[in-house]
């Protein structure tokens, strides 16, 4: 591992320790009131669950067009990412919408275009674990579709008729409900950064089991 | 003489028409209305069902789910990793000790 992953986590960790106390000192949204603030963990974690999803696409495409390990090494590591705040994401989602608009989920497109996502992540995953050879090729095929949708899934809210809030709510936050919500952020940005590299290493450590092995049996 | 008459005429009838609006003062700024007083008081009960529900809860467990999620994901990549490691330091050990019979 690099020399830097240790002081960044050490410094994510600290930053997580903070993000609550910056959450609790931001105003209460009119409305809404309490539950709102489950809003400075589910928008960073859809972020990043949009960011992993280019991350596996981009490193997809590489892979397709150039044949290198690496960028497969990349993408399937970044599909696991993409589950992972994925995952957090649609469950923090409706435990909000409960309260907010009195149903756990409803299948307006900006939900039902992020559980898609989702489920080519998981897709993803399942045919590399399970679909035997060449399934890398066909998993990059699936990350392409899965990149495709991010932009649809970002806009879809400014285009359709839907109750999930516009993607304007964000420039326009008070003073203090902006700061927690981009101290949360950077938080989940470095966490991405960090288990995105750790994930690789695992990645690296398995091409280094296969290479050791053929070297055993020559 | 006739049109001396006529252009004051004119005049008159042209300050007559702009004097109303000269004249307008500024209006006031209509005041917000006071909140009604309340005549009677609603029990929680009959409120609709998202107004019943205590947020308090809701919050606790998305955030608890983040902390799960993360840590268990932790833990799970930690193993993984440990697990790797073993097989690489035993298959190096393995090429160093010579080839297998």
């Amino acid at each position: 591992m690099p020399k830097w992953f240790l002081p960044l986590a050490g410094v994510n960790a600290v930053m997580f320790a903070a993000a609550p106390f910056l959450i609790a000192r931001a105003d209460y949204e009119s409305t809404m009131g309490l539950v709102q603030k489950i809003f400075y963990f589910h928008m960073p974690s859809a972020s990043m669950f949009l960011l992993s999803a280019v991350v596996c696409g981009i490193a997809s495409a590489r892979f397709l067009f150039g044949g290198s390990p690496r960028q497969d090494r990349l993408a399937h590591s970044a599909a696991e990412l993409a589950v992972l705040f994925g995952a957090i994401t649609l469950v923090t989602g409706p435990l909000w919408a409960r309260k907010a608009w009195g149903v756990w989920w409803a299948w307006d497109v900006r939900l039902t275009s992020s559980l898609m996502g989702w489920m080519v992540a998981w897709a993803y995953l399942l045919v590399r674990k399970y679909g035997g050879p060449g399934s890398d090729k066909l998993a990059a095929g699936l990350a392409l579709f899965g990149m495709a949708n991010v932009p649809f899934v970002y806009i879809s809210v400014n285009y359709w008729r839907t109750i999930h809030p516009k993607t304007s709510v964000v420039p326009t936050l008070p003073a203090d409900m902006g700061t927690a919500l981009w101290f949360s952020f950077a938080c989940f940005l470095l966490l991405f950064t960090l288990l995105l590299r750790v994930r690789v290493h695992l990645e690296e450590q398995r091409a280094k089991v296969d290479t050791l092995y053929l070297s055993l049996d020559e | 003489m006739r049109s001396s008459l006529i252009r004051v005429l004119a005049l008159v009838f042209a300050l007559g028409a702009c004097a109303p609006q000269a004249a307008q003062k500024p209006q006031p700024q209509p005041q917000p209305a006071p909140p009604a007083a309340t005549d009677e008081f609603v029990p929680i009960s009959q409120l609709p069902a998202q107004d019943q529900l205590p947020a308090a809860p809701l919050l606790v467990t998305a955030y608890a789910f983040v902390w799960v999620a993360l840590f268990g994901y932790l833990l799970s990549v930690g193993r993984r990793l440990t697990k790797v490691q073993r097989e690489v330091d035993r298959l190096e050990s393995d090429i160093a000790r010579g080839p297998r019979t």
